[in-house]
């Protein structure tokens, strides 16, 4: 059932409504300073005093042009915000701030009623494809399902078109399929049934979010190559979003990679897997298992994992696990926390036990800003405060914290550690993609 | 199908096996019937070596896994040897297992989260494991062992007290890590512990598996469909389909010249960063209530002949010193006349997937 009266009308004025040719040349998409932050409503309490918590920044600022019939790759891990940025492509997430055009047209902040005609032309596969098909529809409901929101009367007509659509994508014979539930299906014929929904309303702007990671490795070619197929034939464009370098390299003519909400590098594939420029690309290259038995397991590995968004690292976000930070990198009080657990779990209990008395509460790290003051603890004396920072530094000097520390001083009631003045990188050209980071300055 | 391994079938080594599996079978009971998830396997760990298990979903890779610890669900039946410490844990009680649980045989599961409690502090964790284990054990032995055993996986003492939600994912894993070596078990079995962990933590992670066999001499069973993994954490693979062993042996032998055409077809069709073009399996693997005859490959097999169709294959052992299921490698005196003429193969769907 259309769920307004006057969905019908919009698709059709839509249909009048030809791009005209000389966008055809520009970008099919353009994504501009792209904000998606959701606000964080804090407890119950807080709540009734309604006050804000602060943010999570999903998207921080993303910018990348779509060209017709590209694939550009988002790659990133769980957090970085890909699977928001395409949520927000097609309309499921709400920007707020940015803008994004598709054919010249804002698409970004705009009221459902006008984005709705605009749904028929971007259109989305999800990741998981158990969970995106209704478990109650047999497949010719659920692929005539979009057919009927925009508007198409149930007949003959659309019951080819479904059966059109079943066939495109290898669920042939159609008369075996088009009865058959969710259930009745493996995991790729569902993931096949969800890319039949995608393509029935002949969009021209697919937004794959990690097709193939829930399926089995040997279904995944399969599903891959029905992929670039479809492209081919319907003359379609893709946002691949991943976290598998391994697929972005095959399928990827463009691969954009985002950390914690923002692009670090972007350019075409052969590039950056030949050459990757940031630090953060380079170490996600080495660390995918090869099934290759010459390679032994990646010793250098970046420490930690992927920060929580809410309270991102100053300056680069990658600057707390990047093994060439440096100066300008943002380096701020946690840091320092961070360095003295890190340090803490590799000694012997005594000298853990020890170095805590003497250290104290290295909590109030975690949400200083500006300078480091650490206060001694029982046992301990501004001046040994002191001392153990110096002899954390003489006993690893590479540590790059290290670079971004202006000097450690004792005062009477604390030790304070200034750092380096930082700034955040922006996107800029090097040897043929794009990076942000400092390195390329 | 499978002929169980004669003595002396591998390398012979000073120090015995840890573990020793033979002719194990696991059967589920459902309304359609049998399935039979595991088929006759059989296989041995020494201690500090890590045996990598891999195939396809539905192989019973898993089944497996829990038929060794004896960890199968109401309506599950297991029967055959896991020899363990001059027992065979198939016959022992649950009671009996548990006190073996732990101590002696550990597991890692997939998802950490599900396995820690959310009120509970670390601490409490491993105060609960090892008073479990270890009655009388005091509370400052307790703080020792338990700070040991996260210092190990890089855990900082400074975290000793919080509760789980306060950790990442891969901190979660390396806690179940943490909490799994600080009882030192002998043999340890890891269900997928690095699927649902992303690229530069599921690195971090195997490189600690990798590590551990150096720093706990602990024997591993390693469960797995990432074959990345197994090239970089196991000394060992066995593959498996539809409930059989296809193939077992050095990990480094099996992948640089796998014996099994199911070996070498899944090893193809993994999209790596050297993939140049899509490799795929046709089909799917078989239905466990009624598998194909002969071999279970033959109807997806590139290669299949008239004999796979007709006759069990014979575990022999190929040239590069794995063993392998597969009439490719004989015996020739137990093919029948014909038996290597190419079988003709029924079309298989292009949706016939997994």
């Amino acid at each position: 059932m259309p769920t307004k009266p006057d969905t019908a009308r919009d698709a059709s004025s839509e249909s009048a409504r030809e791009p005209a040719p000389e966008l055809e040349r520009g970008p099919l998409l353009d994504v501009r300073d792209l904000h998606v932050h959701f606000a964080i409503h804090g407890n119950f309490v807080q709540r009734l005093l309604s006050r804000e918590s602060g943010s999570v920044r999903a998207v921080d600022g993303v910018s990348f042009a779509l060209r017709p019939g590209e694939v550009l790759g988002v790659v990133g891990e769980s957090g970085s915000g890909k699977t928001t940025l395409g949520r927000a492509i097609v309309g499921l997430a709400d920007p707020t701030g940015g803008s994004i055009r598709y054919r010249g047209d804002e698409i970004a902040m705009v009221s459902d009623r006008t984005f709705r005609p605009l749904r028929r032309k971007i259109q989305m596969v999800f990741q998981d494809p158990h969970a995106s098909l209704n478990p109650a529809m047999d497949l010719e409901t659920a692929l005539a399902h979009p057919l009927r929101i925009h508007g198409a009367p149930a007949g003959e007509q659309t019951r080819q078109q479904v059966r059109d659509a079943l066939d495109r994508v290898g669920l042939s014979p159609v008369e075996r399929f088009i009865n058959k539930l969710p259930g009745d299906l493996s995991g790729g014929q569902k993931q096949r049934a969800v890319i039949a929904r995608a393509i029935i309303l002949g969009p021209e702007l697919l937004v794959a979010d990690e097709p193939v990671s829930m399926l089995d490795m040997s279904v995944r070619a399969k599903i891959l190559e029905l992929m670039l197929e479809l492209k081919n034939d319907l003359d379609l464009t893709y946002l691949y979003i991943t976290h598998d370098l391994a697929t972005a390299k095959f399928f990827c003519d463009r691969v954009a990679i985002m950390y914690l909400g923002r692009i670090v590098e972007i350019g075409p594939t052969d590039e950056i897997f030949a050459d990757p420029k940031h630090p953060y690309t380079k170490a996600l290259l080495a660390a995918i298992p090869e099934p290759d038995p010459r390679r032994s397991v990646p010793r250098n590995l970046p420490r930690g994992e992927i920060p929580d968004a809410a309270q991102p690292p100053a300056g680069c976000h990658f600057h707390p696990r990047c093994p060439r930070a440096f100066e300008p990198c943002g380096w701020e009080p946690r840091d320092l926390q961070a360095l003295l657990e890190s340090h803490w779990a590799g000694v012997a209990l005594e000298d853990y036990e020890r170095e805590r008395g003497v250290v104290g509460d290295v909590e109030t790290l975690q949400t200083m800003t500006g300078d480091a003051v650490l206060h001694p603890g029982s046992n301990g004396t501004a001046e040994a405060v002191r001392e153990l920072l110096e002899g954390l530094r003489a006993d690893d000097p590479d540590e790059p914290l290290w670079k971004g520390v202006r000097d450690v001083s004792a005062d009477g009631n604390g030790v304070v550690t200034r750092f380096a003045d930082h700034r955040d990188p922006k996107l800029q050209d090097a040897g043929g993609v794009q990076v942000a980071c400092h390195l390329y300055d | 199908m499978t002929v169980t391994a004669e003595e002396g079938f591998r390398p012979q080594d000073d120090r015995s096996d840890i573990l020793s599996v033979r002719d194990l079978r696991v059967w589920y009971g459902t309304e359609r019937g049998t399935v039979r998830a595991v088929d006759g396997v059989d296989f041995d760990l020494r201690p500090g070596e890590t045996l990598g298990l891999v195939g396809e979903s539905g192989c019973g890779k898993s089944t497996l896994g829990r038929g060794v610890l004896g960890l199968l669900p109401p309506g599950a039946k297991a029967a055959g040897d896991v020899h363990f410490r001059g027992k065979n844990l198939v016959q022992l009680s649950q009671k009996e297992l548990q006190t073996w649980r732990g101590p002696e045989i550990g597991l890692i599961f997939q998802e950490p989260m599900t396995r820690l409690n959310p009120l509970m502090r670390i601490s409490q964790h491993f105060e609960e494991t090892l008073r479990v284990h270890e009655p009388g054990i005091d509370k400052e032995e307790v703080r020792a062992r338990a700070l040991a055993a996260l210092r190990g996986m890089g855990i900082p003492p400074t975290r000793y007290r919080n509760y789980p939600h306060e950790f990442s994912g891969g901190m979660r894993q390396r806690l179940m890590i943490a909490l799994t070596l600080v009882l030192r078990p002998a043999f340890i079995v890891a269900d997928e512990p690095t699927t649902a962990l992303d690229v530069l933590v599921e690195a971090q992670i195997i490189k600690i598996l990798h590590d551990l066999r150096r720093n706990y001499d602990t024997a591993m069973l390693l469960i797995t469909h990432n074959l990345g993994i197994v090239a970089e954490a196991c000394d060992r693979v066995a593959v498996m389909y539809a409930g059989h062993i296809v193939e077992e042996g050095d990990a480094k032998q099996v992948f640089s010249e796998p014996a099994h055409p199911y070996t070498r077809e899944l090893l193809r069709s993994t999209i790596s960063l050297r993939t140049t073009g899509l490799h795929y399996i046709p089909g799917a693997p078989p239905d466990l209530v009624d598998p194909p005859t002969g071999c279970t490959f033959h109807p997806r097999c590139p290669e299949s002949m008239v004999v796979c169709r007709d006759v069990d294959p014979v575990e022999q052992r190929a040239a590069g010193g794995q063993r392998v299921a597969c009439w490719l490698h004989g015996p020739e005196d137990r093919i029948p006349a014909g038996g290597r003429d190419p079988l003709e193969r029924g079309e298989i769907s292009v949706a016939d997937e997994a």
